[in-house]
């Protein structure tokens, strides 16, 4: 940490060549090999698919303001959640903060010129898209209704509606998500610059290497399970369906060995995203750095170890059952430790409230309570009366909303500046922020109280005593979707209206803050050699925009 | 309009107190802790706020004893949430040895009720306060849950085996039944009430619907119409083992494993034979798979257990005065329901309550759950 020896380009008065205007037309974005590109590729592609599922939480949410089932017939009531889930899971979290923040940043954080495999990458946007297709074939023909869980063998035997097409459509996406994972895995080992050491490293390289294993190892699990489903419902041989001869077991296990896992693929890139930012907004180097590094592939390990806590219920021995309960209370360690490190950080720090800053803010508070409800599914005895009720429904949408969501809005707040090299509006951001926080929390706070009354989960209607609380939960359904319609008006017209960002205009510590905004195509003109330590800050390297 | 607005759950039942319990320690501890947490988080978000003074961070060392410290620290309640959830747990998955048995089958979307002394209803299960009740539940198609909340009891209730969970009810009262895991179209109308009621009237309840004849003594005559009584008797070199007493007692199986013969094993042994075969047998059984239906399966495993009981556990094996055994639902009504790709038309065999609400609950479920398995897409 003696000299910093770093080549920034020279700041030309002219519009700098960037990956943006070095070619311009539709065919030089779709066959484009430049992380960057695809990258943005993938964030239409997310927005449009959080809409869609939005849209279809917006008409559950509104069905559930009066305990009849009058609005929808029961049928669609469940495709409705049926396709929420789906979209939601599979073609917006998953790809959400890797294939779009992760595919614009991560190479960049390396010093690298592009991901170790760029014709690899832009596959995997094509398979995403190939099965966003036949998800919105399935919309189009009258969608599907199994629950996203597709248990069997309802999903096998009885179901009458586009299990196959739906199923077809997840597994094709789930091979880009492996992709992803494979090339981020091999960028991270081979592409680093020279200097930066694997504890060099910034915490969101650490978080997305943790997330790709998962991806690597649990997908082609659930791409196993699934196409067995597609193989007992369309030829009849019996696997999960006990009048054919299957084991409906069979099909938790095998789905939930992928599925528990999945929900770090989902929150380990946040809390990656959470670290980055709370390092740049308090100017601090993370506390317990190594702590938080490791705690990212513990969890991933652990995570493999707890899936049958979703089968308390189900018919599990009461020993196999204590077995999974107590790994399940030791995953939430090492989350706690990044809790308590982010939290360390903020200590003698020098914080300010930029829009990032709030959402990782809030991220730490919805994540807190999201975990904590964890640990009450994790307590068997308990788990009994909260399984399958709204008690599970808040917790994981505290986990996956409160969590993943804030913490891809935190990270596109962060590196919006630098993906499109203009300052979107930081009041109506901050208003967002506010607004996302305040909605979230009177969407799905009631949840936990509609829960523990008793209320299950995927009804249709249901019994008076529990109205106030949805009428509660709808009302803050409309805050929250207002929270997130803002972002859509301001991203836009920032990119006409918004003042420039310079290369660094959080003075935040990261290669990618020391490239020209928007990046050239190459990320660097000279290869950038790394000597100092990772959120090391220095108030040379910011545009004083702060 | 809404005229009540609760909180929290009703808590009637002798495990409901314990569950609350653990509830609200969870409740205790991870508030403190999350409280803690958001506490400091804003004390330093105000403290360390940047300002002109503050442009750069102050630099400190940091402690290790601080990071182990808050990685060991958590182990020790979670530790105490984990044996104490483990402890409850236990007790909800052990049945008491004298509760009183009541078979449960669940169904796109009704749930029935098959009493030991031969009263069935739908949608409706009234039971005695303050003693223990077995509920044994099995599909006829998917995966089903039963679940009151009043007593904080919920098992799923699968396709291919028993389930089973308990509950002592400790309050008089009406309360939710709920089906809790996802079913289909009317999963959330595959719902009913619990009545629990005292002894008294609960007597005068069992003695005043129409009654089907007891499983036992109808499963008798199926033993003899499946001729399982040719081989399963007590004679010496019969071809399989005697039944008399054998329920609920370890038997050796070859190649040396013991199991007990408990509901599921009996099950099993029935529709699928040669699954486990008693040392000393030959694996000569036939499946009795898409011939017994559920029904019957509960009837045939009532009649064994009733054989060599002690007098009076678990609802002996007497003959039925009315009714006819022939006449009794799903005997004969509802065949090869379990593997049949077409299942019956729902038959409501209600037993209608003192209240009358039974046959009202009885004429709701949908008859179309047979079908969405037939209407199938190839």
């Amino acid at each position: 940490m003696t000299t910093t020896v770093i080549d920034v380009p020279e700041i030309p008065v002219v519009e700098k060549p960037n990956y943006l205007n070095q070619e311009y037309g539709a065919v030089s974005w779709l066959l484009t090999q430049d992380h960057k590109r695809i990258g943005i590729l993938y964030l239409l592609s997310v927005t449009g698919m959080f809409l869609l599922g939005g849209f279809f939480a917006v008409l559950m949410r509104l069905e559930l303001v009066t305990p009849a089932g009058d609005l929808f017939s029961s049928d669609t009531y469940n495709k409705l959640f049926t396709l929420h889930g789906l979209v939601m899971i599979f073609f917006f979290l998953i790809p959400s903060i890797p294939a779009v923040l992760g595919n614009f940043i991560l190479p960049i954080m390396l010093g690298a010129r592009d991901l170790a495999f760029p014709k690899l990458n832009l596959l995997s946007w094509y398979l995403y898209m190939i099965g966003t297709a036949f998800s919105l074939l399935v919309v189009l023909l009258g969608g599907v209704d199994t629950g996203w869980t597709f248990y069997t063998p309802f999903s096998t035997s009885f179901s009458n509606t586009h299990v196959v097409l739906m199923i077809i459509g997840a597994f094709v996406a789930g091979f880009s998500s492996i992709l992803t994972g494979f090339n981020f895995i091999v960028t991270i080992h081979r592409m680093r610059a020279p200097g930066l050491t694997w504890f060099r490293l910034p915490l969101f390289v650490w978080a997305m290497y943790a997330t790709s294993i998962i991806m690597l190892l649990g997908t082609p699990v659930i791409a196993i399970t699934l196409s067995l489903v597609a193989i007992e419902r369309l030829l009849h041989v019996g696997i999960f369906d006990p009048a054919i001869g299957g084991d409906p077991l069979l099909f938790q296990h095998l789905f939930w060995f992928y599925s528990h896992p999945a929900v770090y693929i989902m929150i380990l890139p946040a809390m990656g995203v959470t670290s980055e930012v709370i390092a740049a907004f308090t100017r601090r180097r993370i506390f317990g750095y190594k702590f938080v590094a490791f705690s990212s592939l513990a969890i991933a390990f652990l995570g493999f170890l707890v899936w049958a806590h979703h089968m308390f219920v189900a018919g599990i021995s009461v020993y196999s059952a204590m077995i999974f309960s107590l790994l399940s209370f030791l995953v939430a360690i090492p989350s706690a430790v990044k809790v308590f490190n982010w939290t360390g950080t903020l200590y003698k720090g020098s914080i300010s409230y930029q829009t990032p800053m709030l959402f990782a803010l809030g991220f730490i508070g919805l994540f807190l309570i999201g975990g904590m409800t964890g640990l009450f599914l994790a307590t068997m005895g308990l788990d009994i009366h909260v399984h399958d009720t709204y008690f599970i429904v808040a917790h994981f949408h505290y986990i996956m909303v409160g969590g993943s969501v804030m913490g891809y809005f935190a990270g596109i707040h962060y590196w919006w500046p630098k993906i499109t090299g203009r300052m979107y509006a930081e009041w109506w951001a901050r208003a967002s922020a506010v607004l996302i926080f305040a909605g979230f929390n009177l969407t799905f706070f009631p949840q936990f109280i509609l829960g523990y009354l008793g209320m299950p989960r995927r009804y249709h209607a249901y019994s008076p005593e529990f109205q106030i609380l949805n009428v509660m939960s709808s009302a803050g359904a409309s805050i929250l979707a207002l929270g997130y319609a803002l972002p859509m008006f301001y991203f836009a017209w920032s990119l006409k209206f918004g003042k420039e960002a310079g290369n660094n205009p959080w003075g935040a510590a990261g290669l990618e803050w020391q490239t020209s905004s928007p990046p050239p195509t190459e990320n660097f003109h000279t290869t950038p050699v790394v000597t100092w330590e990772a959120y090391e800050y220095r108030p040379e390297w910011s545009d004083g925009n702060v | 309009m809404i005229d009540d607005f609760p909180l929290f759950p009703e808590s009637a039942s002798t495990v409901s107190g314990s569950v609350d319990a653990l509830y609200f320690f969870l409740i205790a501890v991870c508030g403190a802790v999350s409280l803690a947490v958001v506490v400091l988080i804003i004390f330093f978000a105000i403290k360390y706020r940047r300002t002109a003074s503050n442009q750069i961070p102050e630099h400190y060392e940091e402690h290790k004893a601080l990071e182990i410290g808050w990685i060991i620290a958590p182990l020790f309640p979670m530790m105490i949430m984990f044996l104490w959830g483990a402890k409850v747990y236990f007790t909800i998955a052990r049945p008491p040895d004298n509760a009183l048995e009541v078979y449960a089958t669940g169904r796109q979307w009704m749930w029935k009720f098959q009493h030991v002394g031969g009263q069935s209803e739908i949608n409706e299960l009234h039971v005695p306060v303050n003693r223990a009740v077995k509920v044994i539940a099995a599909s006829e198609d998917v995966i089903h849950d039963f679940y009151v909340p009043a007593f904080r009891v919920k098992t799923d209730v699968l396709p291919n085996r028993y389930s089973t969970t308990w509950f002592q009810a400790t309050k008089i009262g009406r309360y939710h039944l709920f089906c809790a895991e996802y079913c289909g179209t009317q999963h959330s109308g595959m719902i009913g009430w619990v009545t629990v009621m005292e002894p008294a009237a609960y007597q005068q309840w069992l003695a005043g619907g129409v009654n089907e004849g007891s499983p036992a003594a109808i499963g008798k005559s199926l033993f003899e119409k499946y001729a399982c009584n040719t081989c399963h008797n007590a004679q010496s070199g019969a071809r399989g083992p005697a039944l008399d007493g054998a329920f609920g007692k370890p038997v050796s199986l070859r190649g040396g494993a013991v199991v007990r013969r408990d509901e599921n094993y009996l099950r099993e042994s029935i529709l699928n034979p040669q699954a486990k075969i008693v040392e000393g047998y030959e694996p000569i059984m036939p499946t009795f798979k898409g011939q017994v239906n559920e029904a019957e399966l509960i009837q045939l495993i009532s009649y064994i257990k009733s054989l060599g009981a002690p007098v009076g556990a678990g609802g002996p094996a007497t003959p039925d005065k009315g009714s006819g055994v022939s006449a009794a639902p799903g005997a004969s009504a509802q065949p090869g329901s379990a593997a049949s790709p077409s299942l019956p038309a729902v038959q409501p065999g209600v037993a209608p309550g003192p209240d009358g609400r039974g046959a009202a609950a009885g004429a709701e479920p949908s008859a179309s759950g047979s079908a969405v398995r037939e209407a199938k897409q190839p």
